[in-house]
């Protein structure tokens, strides 16, 4: 293989399942991933025992994770619990397959940071600018918002855009965690956390767990389910700024750029051809800045573009239908890839965007990551 | 633990290690210092243990001007540390130093909200520890 474009539609989604979402302390990170990787298999029918690959991302060990579900794999990769793993690992898995590592790959992410009280900052994650009192990945957001804003012009209203459209989705999910319907008004009155940003800015930490089980095209045929192809992805990592953890002072707008050409470009769409697209979440700017860098619309336009429900469903680009992290679960972009897959097969119900054909994820952070789904 | 023996809650303290060292030893004679690279000349922070542009080990703190400019800044509602916590709402701020680095800090003689972004400071430095000595920044004066 010359490039990485020859994996155009080479490699197919067959089967996804998630737990509920929710407060769980009564299971862990195994019983969580068992029940996810009990549904995908489930959903696509495969014989357990023809999975030999085993991506886990947020388990504490594969090993046990493997001893658990009865798989002795001949390719296993472990990712860190960090939010942009989740395409990364999707295209290693794609990678992989299309080499011949593995014939077919379950993707398990695990999450119980509700349960365990994770609270992303302070000592838990210690960081180089702790003693001047900056932490935490959502401080890292508000800083490059305030930015945001005061470059462009973007308000804080425009920026609760984001937030009503998730939560509107998210009420018609029947996963989601947040169910009760939010204003613009109420975003500008929550609580502040880190100002700029609000309560509502915020993801959710939740427990809960999502399997995906992936093989080539070929094999996908003789599963239950009509396959949701990988058509296009790309790649692009910004480290310069990295002692500020999960900031960027240009708001990823180069590194998004290039991968979203790399994307397009094997994929053989735009932005233009997306019907849905399924973002990255964890804090509300961070979709304002993947809007920008993939090309939705033009470099500090993103503020105007969302407002009036650009990102609703039966919006011009209906974004996070099934509530994003802000509002369905914090599945770390695990979740939002099997919605695309949803989206894809036409499965869901009243948030379904009708004749969605090219699902785009994308995870604007220092490791950009986006994929481009259609059906196969 | 009880009130009466436990220190006042401390607040994180840099790290002071072989790379730093030198930028620590300069903030105790009230100098602000970003890396220099003795071979390419690239200047950077925090403190890296090769230069990022040429990967040369050959570096020295350089004191600089001491100037900046706010880029940014946001104000925590939530103490993670609690030594943080008589303090809350607090504001962090993000400069750029005349230099180039960035660099995370506090601000000092002012409100954020009444300093614009954009606007020129000057580092001052608050004394943390016996060892530690923190540039903060104020609004330039004169």
């Amino acid at each position: 293989m010359d490039d990485f474009r020859a994996l155009k539609d080479k490699i197919a989604i067959v089967g996804v399942g998630n737990t509920a979402y929710g407060s769980f302390p009564e299971t862990d990170d195994y019983g969580l991933g068992a029940e996810a990787f009990r549904r995908a298999v489930a959903d696509c029918g495969i014989e357990r025992d023809k999975i030999d690959g085993l991506l886990v991302c947020r388990v504490p060990y594969y090993a046990r994770m493997g001893q658990i579900l009865g798989l002795n794999p001949r390719w296993t990769i472990t990712l860190p619990p960090h939010g942009r793993m989740s395409a990364m690992g999707i295209i290693e898995a794609a990678a992989a397959l299309h080499a011949g590592l593995c014939d077919y790959a379950a993707l398990i992410y695990t999450n119980i940071g509700r349960s365990r009280r994770v609270n992303y900052g302070g000592d838990e994650s210690p960081g180089f600018w702790d003693p001047w009192g900056m932490t935490s990945p959502g401080a890292a957001h508000a800083m490059m918002f305030r930015r945001h804003m005061a470059l462009y012009g973007t308000t804080t209203r425009q920026l609760a855009e984001v937030s009503v459209a998730f939560r509107e989705h998210a009420i018609l999910h029947p996963d989601a965690v947040m169910k009760k319907p939010i204003t613009i008004e109420d975003h500008e009155n929550a609580r502040p956390i880190c100002e700029p940003l609000r309560l509502l800015d915020y993801c959710l930490i939740n427990d809960g767990a999502v399997c995906i089980i992936m093989t080539t095209r070929e094999r996908a045929r003789d599963l239950r389910k009509r396959p949701v192809l990988i058509s296009g992805f790309g790649a692009r990592e910004a480290y310069t700024e990295s002692s500020i953890a999960n900031f960027d002072l240009n708001f990823w707008y180069d590194e998004a750029q290039d991968m979203a050409r790399q994307a397009y470009g094997m994929a053989g769409v735009g932005p233009g051809d997306v019907d849905a697209f399924m973002c990255y979440d964890n804090f509300s700017p961070t979709v304002l800045f993947a809007l920008e860098g993939l090309g939705f619309c033009g470099r500090g336009e993103s503020g105007p573009f969302v407002e009036g429900g650009t990102l609703k469903l039966g919006g011009k680009l209906p974004t996070n239908t099934d509530g994003g992290h802000l509002s369905n679960s914090y599945m770390q972009g695990w979740a939002l890839n099997v919605e695309a897959v949803r989206q894809v097969r036409g499965e869901c119900g009243e948030r379904q965007v009708p004749g969605a054909e090219v699902v785009q994820f994308a995870a604007v952070t220092p490791c950009c990551r986006t994929i481009i789904y259609t059906p196969g | 633990m009880s009130a009466t023996t436990t220190p006042a809650a401390a607040k994180p303290l840099p790290t002071i290690d072989p790379v730093s060292k030198g930028f620590w030893d300069l903030a105790n004679r009230g100098r602000l210092s970003v890396q220099r690279c003795d071979d390419c000349g690239h200047r950077h922070y925090p403190g890296a243990p090769v230069c990022p542009r040429c990967l040369s080990k050959d570096q020295s703190w350089e004191p600089v001007s001491g100037r900046a400019t706010l880029l940014s800044w946001v104000r925590f509602h939530r103490a993670y540390w609690e030594g943080f916590a008589p303090e809350i709402p607090y504001a962090v701020i993000l400069v750029q130093l005349e230099e180039g680095p960035l660099m995370i800090s506090n601000l000092v003689g002012a409100r954020a909200e009444d300093v614009p972004i954009g606007a020129p400071l000057e580092v001052v430095f608050e004394r943390a520890t016996d060892q530690i000595n923190l540039p903060k920044f104020r609004p330039l004066q004169g």
